[in-house]
This record gives structure tokens, sequence and C-alpha cells, in this order.
């Protein structure tokens, strides 16, 4: 089916199977590579993208029934010479090892400050990321580096 | 996931129009994050699939002493939007993790009927009405067990209206993995007396009556154990393990009531 979806805020035309799933879209049609697949069961959060600024799991999202909505990525964040100030946190406080399930954290960090602001405490943070896994850090450093992010936020929207 | 024929209507009359013209198997997709994954695994492998979500079906609003919800509300909007049942509000703060909560729906829960789903057991212990296209439904007629309700084919949750008690509390043990009520049970008080519901422990929610007599009596309910006979055995929990754990969400609901 022909579907027009809007990502990073630009409009593209796809051509795809209505089971084609949001993260396919993304990945194998529109070279945007920075949302993984880590499970496909919607457990991990790696596919984590922002529909109309709320964090969803791409994985289990048809590609049409993001027609008419914002899709952000992480690519429509911040870019390699200007990282979002969540993006650069993640980097200050070594909020990763592999770097897999980054992009899926630095979503999960934006759905936190949209929903609880930019004041975040560890427990909150530790708590609203179950819907992340990480295998390698032990999410010591991701948790610093969101509520790092978040006050970086705040100081940039100051 | 095998392919399917897309509908996306919005109206109501257009939905019911679009399933019952389909060649084959028709389902509706609410939040799809029971449905999607089902498909993925093929456990389902619907023809056509009929998005419900451009209906107009969402919204929470009190009226009288019930709350509805419209049936396509999110999650995460029920956690935040249900603080008169800060019962509610917090068993859906708990479904699934954020991400599900910002896709999942009410209507879809309640109407998938889950045996470890956290909605059936509120809409059993606040004695909710189901509203439909066609009709309503008490709760207590409308769960009939693993994943049947009385739903006819083809009939969509409009919206559900949960009766305000006086005091209500949700405690469930997690399946880590998945979430979902290893075993949840859910304690009201109502002006008329106790209503308290058991999700994930048996093949459906049930209401457990032992206990509600025993607080209506104003007697303890700690001696009060389920019979583990007819409870869920699996490789996460035997009957016996679940039957204990029924006691000891009991325990948890009926300290944090409010």
């Amino acid at each position: 089916m022909q579907m027009t979806l809007t990502i990073n805020g630009q409009d593209h035309s796809v051509e795809a199977p209505a089971a084609t799933l949001l993260v396919e879209v993304l990945r194998d049609q529109l070279g945007l590579t920075g949302t993984h697949i880590g499970c496909d069961t919607s457990q991990c959060g790696a596919c984590n993208v922002l529909i109309d600024g709320a964090a969803v799991k791409a994985c289990t999202v048809l590609a049409a029934q993001a027609q008419g909505a914002q899709v952000t990525t992480i690519e429509g964040l911040g870019s390699t010479d200007a990282l979002h100030p969540m993006q650069q946190a993640f980097r200050e406080a070594h909020g990763l090892q592999c770097g897999f399930c980054t992009p899926g954290m630095v979503m999960a960090g934006m759905e936190m400050v949209r929903k609880h602001g930019t004041k975040l405490t560890p427990e909150l943070v530790t708590h609203e990321l179950e819907g992340n896994l990480c295998r390698c850090t032990g999410y010591i450093n991701i948790v610093k580096a969101i509520v790092a992010g978040a006050a970086a936020m705040e100081a940039q929207n100051a | 996931m095998r392919d399917f024929a897309l509908h996306r209507p919005a109206s109501v009359s257009a939905a019911t129009a679009a399933f019952a013209g389909t060649d084959g198997e028709a389902a509706y997709l609410a939040g799809g994050h029971t449905l999607i994954p089902a498909m993925k695994s093929r456990l389902r492998m619907p023809d056509a699939l009929v998005d419900l979500t451009g209906l107009g079906l969402s919204g929470i609003s009190k009226e009288g002493d019930r709350l509805w919800i419209g049936a396509t509300t999110l999650h995460a909007d029920v956690a935040t939007g249900a603080s008169v049942i800060p019962g509610l509000a917090c068993l859906a703060a708990g479904i699934g993790d954020a991400q599900v909560r910002n896709r999942g729906t009410i209507g879809g829960s309640i109407a998938n009927n889950d045996p470890a789903a956290d909605y059936p057991a509120a809409a059993l212990a606040l004695d909710a009405v189901i509203e439909t296209d066609r009709g309503s439904f008490a709760a207590d007629d409308f769960f009939q067990g693993m994943f049947t309700t009385a739903l006819a084919e083809s009939e969509i949750i409009t919206r559900v209206g949960f009766a305000i008690p006086q005091q209500s509390s949700y405690a469930k043990f997690r399946h880590p993995a998945s979430r979902y009520a290893m075993v949840g049970v859910y304690v009201a008080r109502h002006a008329g007396g106790w209503r308290v519901a058991v999700t994930g422990a048996g093949t459906g929610v049930f209401r457990w009556t032992d206990v509600e007599a025993a607080l209506n009596a104003g007697s303890d309910t700690a001696g009060l154990v389920l019979a583990a006979d007819d409870l869920n055995s699996d490789i996460h929990a035997s009957a016996e393990y679940r039957a204990h754990l029924c006691g000891v969400m009991l325990k948890q609901a009926l300290a944090t009531l409010a």
C-alpha cells in the first residue's frame, strides 16, 4: 500500500505491504538505521522512536499506523556536529558500552522529560527505564546520563 | 507477519462494515500491542485489520457515580487522568512499560480478556459497565474465561464505565519479563459492599467471593486461601504458588487502599 510518513519533519512517500512495521520502513526503506531492532518482541526498547513526541516501540507499530503523525528518530534529535543535550549527556557520562541500546535509551530519556520535566531523580529514571534493556553497562551510567541530559535540556531552554 | 488488508475507518458504522465485509478473518486493531506480537508469531493471521483509533473513542469523563473511559484511551492517559479512582490510575501506570502504555488501550485489553491482563480485574471489582456499539454488559457477565467475552462477532467496545468506589487498590506480582500479572488482586469498597477480583491466577478473571463476604462481615481475611485446584500452573509458577500469591497480593491491596 501507498503511505505518507512524516519522519524528522520530512514527508516520505513509501510503498510497502500493510504488514510492514514502522521500524522496517525506517531502516530498510529510508536508511535510518539509528533505530535498532533488538528483540522484535517489544521487550528491549532499542527501536524506540517518538510519535507525536511520545516514545513507542517501532517494532510493534505498523508503518501505516504512523501516517498523519510526526515521527522522530534518533537521527532527528541531533547531528554528529551538534548533538542533542540528551545525546551529549550519554557521551559525557559514558552511558554506553557497545552502543546498541543507546538510541532507544536516548528516546526513553526524552519520554521521561516529556512526562516528568527536566528535574529527574535517579530513582524515577531507574523505574521509567523498565522498558529498555542494556546488556553491557549495568545501567548506572545510563541513569546518570538521563538525569544530566534532562538538566541540560532545562539549561538550554533557560 | 503475513500481509493483510488494512482499513482505517472514521466511524463506528464504517468499522463494523469493513469487518463484516472481509472475505476471511477480520480483526480489530487498537494499540496493537497484543495483536501485532501475536501476528508476528503467526498465532493470528487475519486477512484484514480494521484500525479503531480513528473513531474518536478516546477520553475520560466523570458522569454521576461512574468514571467513563473511552475504548481507545491509552494506558498512559488513564494513569494520569483517572485520579478520581487512584487504584485504577495506579493499575494503568503499572501495565507493561512506558512505551507500551503509550500505545496500548483499555478497550483492547478488555476485549482481549487475557487471563493475566490487569484491566479485567479493575472492571470486575469496580462493577464496570462495558458499553458497545450495540448495547452494554455488566462486567460480571462480560468476562467468560480465557480470551473469551460476551462480545458478538464484529461488536466494538465504545467505552467502559467504572463505579467510583469509596476506596480501592490493586496489587500485582508481575512476571519480570512480560510484566503481565502472575497474580493481581483488585480490592474495592463500594457503598453496597466489597468487590474483590483476581487476575493472572486462573483461566480468567474471577471474583474472590470468600474474601468479599469476610470484608462485608468485618472479619479477618488473613486465613482465607484460594483452593489451588482451579488455578494456573505453568513454567513460571505452580498453582500452589499462585494460590499463596493471591493471599499476599490481597494483603498488599488492603494495606494500600486509597
